[in-house]
């Protein structure tokens, strides 16, 4: 309920939503948390594994319990915590994990069965028969334990991804940051602050405390003006900055959209790498909870919450409150709930003089052994030196005292140290080069105290960074010690939890003790402790001290978890935002894209490039018919094809032939200019990395053409070349794959279309097999090349890139003329295996020269790259898997690619293998289904027959061996 | 991660490509022999610590950098355009 009159934001304006169906109202400023409580709502969700009624059990983004799942279809987001979502007008809450209702959950049954469900109950239970657990066990744990459900459906909210740099990067918006923040600001760093909550102030805007004179919020609020105003500050609330990379990198998530009603054009959340020279962490810190006995029920919550909640939203979350705790934080609650007008039942005191007191019962070295209350807490009972006594309440803030929020300091392997005097982990300085700690997160926990420590911090950083720092001295504030005296596990009957949101409890933790899984890691995979989606930043410390008791240690002996990014969620969809669909591949068009798709041809993907898969006719009902008729085409008349996607390097200088000798395994020094010459590129390990042919334009000038999929690597290959194996040769490349628009011109009819529409006509004399020579197209300059991999007589001409729409209609309307067309990727490949040549379905990184049967290409006058691995045993010889042909003996049956090939009585088992089919095709040519494949000692079997054997399709084809090149293996076509 | 190009400055580990152990500068003779060629070639430390690797400026320059670093703690020591190494 709302106090009135308490509270930072104005209770008149109010705004509705709904939970469960039930329209409800808040006020502007509050989390969903916050307007729950207010109305009275206790009871929030239920717990993953026994569907234990939950409540709130903070403020915070540590909340492990209240989450819900916010809007509906396809937008329903699962799994926010209520703690952290903001109240918008219309929002749509849903409880999770409940059947059919909150109140009323079936799977609540798992709790009375709890005593069979120990830590490690599945790893016990489930182990017979082996073939249950994918089938049966692990479908329904799955779905009697969990928390909310993904909707199934397509994502299509907008997310986004930015980058930002700075100076100074202050982590967290609390006292200690907005000093950090102003301190290298007026220094005339670029500083950004970032914090994961709305309103800048952390811990200021849940206390009454004072700071400079002036209520805390009201200084917080001072201080984000100043900062506002300044050009070098850049101020990013709802930010959480969830992880610390390499090199002063940081990653962090913005909720842009989550807060508001949804709109188009917002996305819902931003992942931004910032990029800090130095960063000042200022995390403040997290109370941790005591395990009492059933301290688990709605409305037992975080002191520091309770406070929080009416402090900073005016809501009281009980009308009767008691408070427990072992440090001063306990009284400092239980003045604020009496100074605001709420009841205080009673201040119980685990420390047996807190020398503290106030206007309320207090007990003393007493302790919560027993509360009650099914869906929400009723009463209490308290264990104390006189004895025990019941006392009713509705709500039970408690303090087990603070932990650092050190979790960033951690994430490139650093290690915490343990504090014997404030009980907790403490960061260890260093761990991040070029982050420091300050405030709370370093275990300096009065506000006082915090503000010298984040000045002090600041200036050091910004003294490195070589600005001077500004004279700026800390504001008054509270310098109250921090006094606690340790206190974990409550003895007593009942279960006390730890990791609320895994629902594990100290029987647990001390079973996975006495089965010796004593290391605190394997602790943590035995019970799932801090496993869950809030990664125990509540009970992780808790965890570790009641395993450091059962096992005889002390807590640093014992050790700790590593904290890993990110420090809270953050959705895949913002982690990839940008990639997802087309933006995970971009597209790359030819210039003859739209002649393509005018035509209605199906565009293939060919890495990022699209082309045309065939051309379909009216009549034709499958790929195949419209396959076969452009093969018979090019055969038999003429075709038009895009080859602008393989790479093409331009090469010039005094050292260029010297550069194509080396890489290249044949010899390119003697290619006269005005000629053309097939080259087979290795790796230094022996195998094939590319192939493609490379054409002499002038003395110093080559132009290198390489496969679609390796333009790139080919790139790289020969800029490693030239700037470490040869820097002696002087030699620039370029590449000029988007600078020219090529097309190939096949078949017999090839020189007539070419002809008609160059200025100069070619023949046979000027113009023959593996020639190059400059043309003018129609008064523009382009290049011929009278290459094939068709087999046909072929040309391909190529043309500025601007130039390759208009080229390429003509080419098809020229082509068309004589009886020909366009041919797609379908058609060249089909044309291509049956002249056997390769591409990188052959040359697939495992192959080598000999292989493809090629070794006679590998000169020996010079060096190149890969010639000596080449030659090594085992790369050459009758063990070597060969290429060869393979052609169906019944025409009609089927070979696949990816089949295996075995002699004909031996089984299809691996260790009779003989080798692999890489292509196949229906060849019309040949009227036969056709193939290459890798064959042991394949070369010499030529003639022999093998059987097919593909397990995963289930075919099984007698095939004979044969030459690979099925068509025109004298190459009187294309030389003709 | 990021890097800093001799050539173009400090920059995100996306635009580079890696290329391995920097033992690829130093190419043996053709006739340096089997083994010289099989530690060129298939063998590599791997080192808790310092270590020297090749990145290419694929996003940028294209130049090819040797990268000494640490793999334990992610310190970069020293970038130097590889050119500049293999001489």
């Amino acid at each position: 309920m709302r106090v009135a009159g308490k509270g930072l934001y104005d209770q008149s304006r109010r705004i509705g939503f709904s939970f469960d169906g039930k329209p409800m109202s808040g006020i502007e400023g509050d989390t969903l948390a916050s307007a729950l409580l207010a109305s009275g709502v206790r009871l929030m969700g239920r717990s993953f594994k026994y569907h234990r009624p939950r409540g709130v059990l903070t403020a915070g983004s540590e909340e492990p319990n209240a989450l819900v799942t916010i809007g509906q279809g396809a937008q329903a987001e699962p799994n926010v915590r209520a703690t952290v979502q903001e109240l918008f007008a219309g929002l749509n809450a849903q409880s999770q994990n409940r059947w059919p209702s909150l109140r009323a959950d079936l799977l609540s049954v798992n709790d009375l069965a709890a005593p069979f469900f120990s830590a490690g109950f599945y790893y016990k239970t489930f182990m017979w028969p082996r073939a249950f657990w994918e089938r049966v066990y692990e479908p329904i744990i799955r779905r009697a334990a969990g928390l909310g459900a993904l909707s199934g459906r397509h994502n299509e909210d907008h997310y986004e991804k930015a980058f930002a740099f700075c100076d100074v990067l202050v982590i967290g918006g609390g006292p200690s940051g907005l000093m950090a923040a102003l301190t290298a600001a007026r220094s005339g760093a670029d500083v950004i602050l970032a914090d994961e909550d709305q309103r800048f102030g952390g811990r200021l805007l849940a206390e009454t405390e004072e700071v400079d004179g002036q209520p805390g919020a009201e200084w917080a609020a001072s201080m984000v003006r100043e900062l506002e105003g300044m050009d070098n500050v850049r101020l990013m609330p709802r930010t959480t900055v969830t992880g610390a990379y390499d090199q002063g990198t940081y990653g962090a998530l913005e909720r842009v959209g989550l807060h508001r009603p949804r709109e188009a054009h917002l996305p819902l959340e931003c992942f931004w790498r910032i990029v800090a020279r130095r960063a000042i962490l200022c995390a403040g810190a997290l109370e941790r909870p005591i395990a009492f006995p059933n301290n688990d029920r709605p409305g037992i919550m975080m002191a520091g919450a309770v406070r929080a909640y009416l402090n900073r939203w005016g809501v009281a979350p009980g009308q009767r409150v008691a408070v427990f705790g072992n440090n001063d934080d306990a009284h400092r609650t239980a003045r604020d709930l009496a100074a605001a007008g709420v009841t205080v039942a009673a201040v119980i005191d685990s420390r047996a003089e807190p020398g503290v007191s106030g206007d309320f019962p207090t007990y003393s070295g007493a302790q919560v052994v027993a509360t009650r209350g099914r869906q929400g807490l009723t009463g209490l009972t308290v264990r104390h030196s006189g004895g025990t006594v019941d006392i009713g309440a509705d709500c039970l803030a408690m303090s087990g005292g603070w932990n650092p929020s050190l979790h960033l300091t951690c994430h490139m392997n650093g290690r915490p140290d343990w504090s014997e005097s404030l009980h907790t982990f403490v960061p260890r300085a260093g761990a991040i080069p070029g982050l420091v700690a300050a405030g709370a997160c370093n275990g300096t926990f009065s506000t006082s105290a915090c503000l010298s420590e984040a000045i002090a911090a600041t200036k050091a950083a910004v003294s490195e960074l070589g600005f001077k720092p500004a004279a700026i001295k800390a504001p008054r504030a509270d310098g109250a010690a921090y006094r606690i005296e340790p206190l974990w596990a409550v003895e007593g009957k009942g279960r006390k939890w730890i990791d609320f949101q895994n629902d594990v409890h100290v029987k647990d933790v001390l079973l996975a003790a006495q089965e010796n899984f004593r290391s605190v890691e394997h602790m943590k995979r035995y019970t799932t402790q801090g496993m869950a989606t809030d990664q125990g930043k509540s009970s992780n410390v808790v965890a570790l001290a009641v395993l450091a008791d059962a096992t005889g240690r002390g807590i640093p002996q014992t050790g700790t978890t590593t904290f890993r990014p990110p420090y809270s969620p953050v959705s895949i969809a913002a982690m990839g935002a940008g990639a997802q669909g087309k933006g995970f591949a971009p597209e790359r068009f030819t210039t003859s894209d739209q002649a393509s798709r005018d035509r209605a041809a199906p565009m293939i993907e060919a890495g990022l490039w699209y082309r045309p898969s065939y051309f379909p006719r009216p009549g034709e009902a499958t790929w195949r018919e419209a396959c076969d008729r452009e093969v018979t085409m090019v055969r038999e008349a003429v075709g038009v094809c895009d080859v602008s996607t393989l790479g093409k390097i331009d090469i010039q200088g005094p050292g260029a032939a010297q550069l194509l000798d080396f890489v290249y395994t044949n010899t390119f020094s003697t290619l006269p200019v005005g000629k053309v010459r097939y080259g087979l590129m290795l790796r230094e390990d022996g195998h094939v990395m590319d192939d493609g042919t490379t054409a002499r334009l002038g003395e110093q000038h080559f132009v290198m053409t390489t496969t679609t999929a390796a333009a790139g690597l080919v790139m790289r290959h020969l800029d490693f070349v030239l700037q470490v194996l040869r820097p002696d040769l002087d030699v620039r490349i370029i590449s000029v794959t988007e600078q020219w628009a090529q097309f190939g011109v096949a078949g017999p009819q090839a020189r007539e279309v070419i002809n008609s529409l160059i200025d100069a006509p070619v023949d046979h004399a000027t113009m023959p097999y593996m020639a190059c020579a400059p043309v003018q197209v129609g008064g523009v300059g382009g290049r011929l090349f009278r290459i094939s991999f068709s087999g046909e007589h072929a040309y391909e001409l190529a043309v500025p890139a601007r130039y390759g729409e208009s080229l390429y209609r003509l080419l098809v309307a020229q082509a068309e003329a004589l009886g020909g067309g366009p041919y797609g990727m379908e058609a060249l490949n089909v044309l291509r295996i049956e002249k056997g040549h390769i591409t990188h379905a052959e040359i697939h990184g495992r192959t080598t020269a000999f292989d493809i049967g090629f070794d006679r290409m590998v000169s020996r006058k010079k060096d190149c790259v890969g010639q000596t691995s080449a030659a090594r045993p085992g790369l050459i010889g009758p063990e070597r898997e060969q290429l060869v042909g393979l052609r169906s003996v019944t025409p009609a049956d089927k070979l696949t690619a990816g089949a295996h090939l075995f002699a004909g009585g031996e089984a299809a088992v691996r260790a009779n293998d003989q080798g692999y089919v890489t292509s196949v095709c229906w060849s019309p040519t040949l009227g036969s289904n056709i193939g290459l494949a890798f064959l042991r000692n394949g070369r010499a079997r030529h003639g022999e027959r093998v059987r097919l054997v593909d397990h995963l399709r289930r075919i099984e084809t007698v095939c004979e061996v044969c030459d690979p090149v099925f068509v025109d293996p004298e190459g009187g076509r294309l030389r003709g | 991660m990021r890097l800093t190009c001799p050539l173009c400055g400090e920059r995100d580990r996306r635009e580079f490509y890696y290329g391995g152990d920097a033992m690829a500068l130093e190419r043996p003779a053709p006739d340096a022999g089997d083994v010289a060629w099989n530690d060129y070639v298939h063998l590599r430390d791997n080192p808790a610590g310092a270590t020297r690797d090749l990145w290419y400026h694929d996003g940028g320059c294209g130049t090819w950098l040797v990268v000494e670093r640490d793999t334990l703690t992610h310190a970069i020591a020293k970038v130097t355009p590889a050119s500049e190494v293999a001489r």
